[in-house]
């Protein structure tokens, strides 16, 4: 399901340019607009849709196996920390669906650890990773060795 | 070509793609070494790049302990038997042991992970899976880079790792090209952490035309985890062990939250259960070890995915496809409904897009599934990738030599496909990787093992003009002809890419040959594949974006090279449903009990073969 472009809805911003994995979505020097410069290197990942401000990128089925007169469009709100989807069949009828893609406000909960203390030499030299062994239980149990699940590695075959 | 060669220096720690594992190691780098320069370079841009870019729907691999669910050895069982016991249990028990702390950190960070209403714990799909709302996944665990990293370099095509030039077999930091700008950049690193991506599209796929793109894994995985380690002269290991996935067909859309939550199931084409029939049979190629039916019964133990993919497969070449998927019992109840959509908008939307095509909607018919084209990576149900050192409380001496993920050239890490051996990481497990190696690579400074390294001009020269080769190449030839791709000194890299699928499907085990190779064949395509690597000196590039896909064509070549010499070298079918050897059908312990290390030799491209042992995990008090 390669992406296209609405030539009346692309400004040229180029926000689809610079988020596709693929480096397929690019700006014609002609028409100054953006398009999908190699649709069989598209993995419909639906980035540029979702990047798009003008809601100017739709996706097309794979022309070798999707029928025409489909559609599947979205809508990602990073404030209110959601996205919707509508899928529409070729006969017409559709389906909503919505879901969340955060339970936080953005750049705010993720820790920047050139602030955080660092670590001791006990920690260095254990095979402990930031903030274990508390996060791996969130309790006081430590980390899991052979030693405490009592067992050994053993060359051979043993199920 | 005027393109200006940019030099980052007095880099500590140089990440090699952005993906799940390469954020991982990013943000862990800052704890260990909070006064050091930590660079990433990343071929897309980071918000998005990766197999998660898109998003997902599941956290794969998450024990569970808090919950009293699963202990790490637990995990290392069960990906033991799903791989036919041919796995790296001191990873992987590394991996399970540390990978609940990542999760619990994404949900901290607003990854929604879905909560059991009744427990209060994470919702399982499966045994291992746990269900989220996955979409911003990549854009969060980015985030958690960005703030770890003194600087980001997005569109950087990574070709080329350098090597020190003061001792032998020690990494020295990375080169590539800007794919906006075309400009060279040069990364002297004391330590480089590969993340980059596996590879899809190097067997030709069931699509064709336009659907080629809709390949299971992403198109942008090209393979460049194993073409960098390849050239640098690290040993690989289980490059055989490609990967086949039963999956919605066409879109490929994904069957686990199908199987494990919705309780959906697979009926051939008249309507009946077909996979136990082939068991008796298959049980004798492989043996009762590998598939006890019982035993799965009575224990929960998985049977091999491989196995129920050989069902799959002689059940259609039988004459009783296609095989359904029976989704219409399960869709009856709106909530499963949603889930089932939802679980393809999250993370495989054209599958979404082809049911609105075709007007399938699975609570009214119960949609074909298929066999994917063979696939060659290391974090989802297989294991392919360098053989690295396992961390020191755990590993055998042959398996370790001194730091964690560090591969067998000094300095150079991997983490997610990259690193071999380790298959069922998935998503957190490959950030979780990405964070040991960080921790090891610190150590591996502080420790003075980066001092006196030495890159000379002349190597990055060399590399310069390798990289822009196919440019200059396509300027002196092109005008021999009038127009047109048809050129009699010169290949396209989309010429060259279907090259090597149609040999990768022909002569080692693709899809129209129904997974099935032998040693004759094997010979005649890696005969094949040493003229194609001498066609490639001859690739062409009409601008940048060409250069890109030449580089992406140039490390799948190495990849499939790679591929073939594993395939050749294990002489046994290990994994029935994946590949078959048709001169040696049948699993072979006695002599084939071992991983599979090979080594490509930089300068002359020769490779050898070893066997190394398969160390596995028993109780102490059964000694």
């Amino acid at each position: 399901m390669p992406t296209f472009v609405y030539m009346t809805r692309c400004d040229g911003c180029g926000y689809c340019v610079d988020i596709c994995p693929s480096d397929i979505m690019h700006i014609d020097p002609t028409m100054r607009r953006a398009y999908n410069i190699e649709p069989n290197m598209c993995w419909e990942c639906y980035s540029c849709v979702k990047a798009c401000p003008h809601d100017a990128i739709d996706v097309r089925g794979y022309a070798d196996f999707a029928p025409l007169g489909h559609s599947v469009r979205v809508k990602r709100d990073e404030e209110r920390g959601t996205i919707a989807w509508k899928v529409k069949f070729r006969d017409g009828r559709e389906k909503d669906f919505l879901s969340p893609i955060t339970t936080k406000p953005w750049g705010k909960h993720i820790p920047k650890l050139s602030d955080v203390s660092g670590p001791d030499k006990d920690m260095r030299d254990s095979q402990l990773l930031f903030n274990e062994p508390k996060y791996i239980r969130m309790d006081e149990g430590g980390l899991h060795t052979l030693e405490s699940a009592g067992l050994k590695l053993k060359e051979g075959v043993y199920y | 070509m005027g393109y200006q060669t940019v030099v980052e220096d007095n880099i500590d720690i140089l990440v090699v793609g952005a993906g799940l594992g390469g954020t991982g190691a990013a943000f862990e780098a800052r704890y260990w070494g909070q006064d050091k320069n930590i660079v990433i370079a990343e071929k897309a841009n980071i918000d998005r790049s990766g197999a998660v870019a898109q998003g997902l729907y599941a956290i794969n691999c998450y024990m569970g302990t808090r919950w009293g669910e699963n202990n790490p050895e637990d995990h290392v069982r069960y990906a033991r038997i799903d791989l036919m016991g041919m796995v790296r249990e001191d990873l992987l028990f590394d991996m399970a042991r540390h990978v609940d702390s990542a999760v619990h950190q994404f949900e901290e960070w607003g990854l929604p992970l879905m909560r059991d209403p009744k427990t209060g714990a994470y919702q399982r799909e499966g045994r291992w899976q746990i269900m989220i709302h996955g979409e911003s996944y990549k854009p969060i665990v980015a985030e958690a880079a960005k703030k770890s990293a003194d600087k980001i370099f997005n569109r950087i095509c990574v070709t080329h790792l350098l090597m020190d030039e003061s001792k032998e077999n020690r990494v020295a930091g990375a080169v590539g090209f800007n794919v906006r700008t075309g400009n060279y950049h040069v990364f002297k690193s004391k330590s480089v952490i590969v993340a980059a991506g596996g590879a899809s599209m190097i067997f030709k796929p069931r699509s064709v035309g336009e659907g080629a793109g809709r390949v299971w894994y992403a198109p942008w995985s090209s393979g460049s985890a194993y073409g960098l380690l390849i050239q640098a002269g690290a040993k690989m290991t289980q490059m055989e062990n490609r990967i086949v996935l039963a999956r919605f067909k066409d879109g490929y859309g994904p069957v686990g939250a199908y199987f494990l939550h919705l309780k959906t199931y697979t009926q051939n084409g008249l309507g009946e259960e077909y996979e136990s029939k082939w068991f008796p049979e298959l049980q004798k190629m492989v043996g009762k070890e590998y598939l006890d039916v019982e035993a799965s019964h009575r224990t929960h133990r998985p049977i091999p995915t491989c196995l129920r993919n050989h069902a799959f497969i002689n059940e259609v070449n039988a004459g009783r496809g296609p095989i359904h998927m029976v989704t219409m019992e399960a869709f009856q109840d709106p909530h499963l409904e949603e889930v089932g959509w939802e679980n393809f908008l999250g993370m495989t939307v054209g599958q979404a897009v082809l049911w609105a095509a075709t007007d399938v909607d699975p609570k009214n018919e119960n949609p074909e599934l298929t066999t994917s084209e063979p696939y060659v990576m290391g974090s989802h149900a297989t294991g392919c990738g360098a053989w690295c050192s396992g961390p020191e409380d755990v590993s055998p001496d042959e398996y370790f030599w001194g730091y964690n993920r560090m591969t067998t050239v000094e300095g150079l890490f991997g983490a997610g496909d990259a690193v071999g051996g380790t298959p069922h990481a998935f998503s957190s497990g490959s950030f979780t990787e990405g964070r040991l190696a960080a921790k090891a690579a610190c150590k591996y400074i502080d420790d003075g093992k980066a001092q006196g390294i030495r890159v000379s001009d002349e190597q990055i020269e060399r590399r310069k003009a390798e990289i822009y080769k196919p440019m200059e190449h396509y300027k002196i030839y092109s005008n021999e002809v009038v127009a047109g791709t048809v050129n009699p000194s010169m290949i396209n890299p989309r010429q060259g890419l279907d090259r090597l699928q149609k040999l990768m499907d022909e002569y080692c085990g693709g899809v129209t040959v129904s997974y099935m190779t032998n040693e004759k064949l094997l010979n005649i395509g890696m005969k094949k594949m040493r003229i194609l690597s001498e066609d490639l000196e001859k690739l062409g590039a009409a601008d940048i974006h060409e250069l890109l896909r030449a580089w992406e064509l140039k490390h799948r070549v190495l990849t499939s090279e790679a591929v073939f010499h594993h395939t050749l070298f294990r002489k046994e079918t290990r994994w029935p449903g994946y590949y078959y050897r048709g001169d040696a059908m049948k699993l072979d312990d006695e002599n084939w009990h071992v991983l599979t290390v090979s080594r490509r030799d930089p300068d002359t491209g020769e490779y050898t073969m070893e066997k190394a042992p398969c160390y596995h995990l028993v109780e102490e008090a059964s000694e």
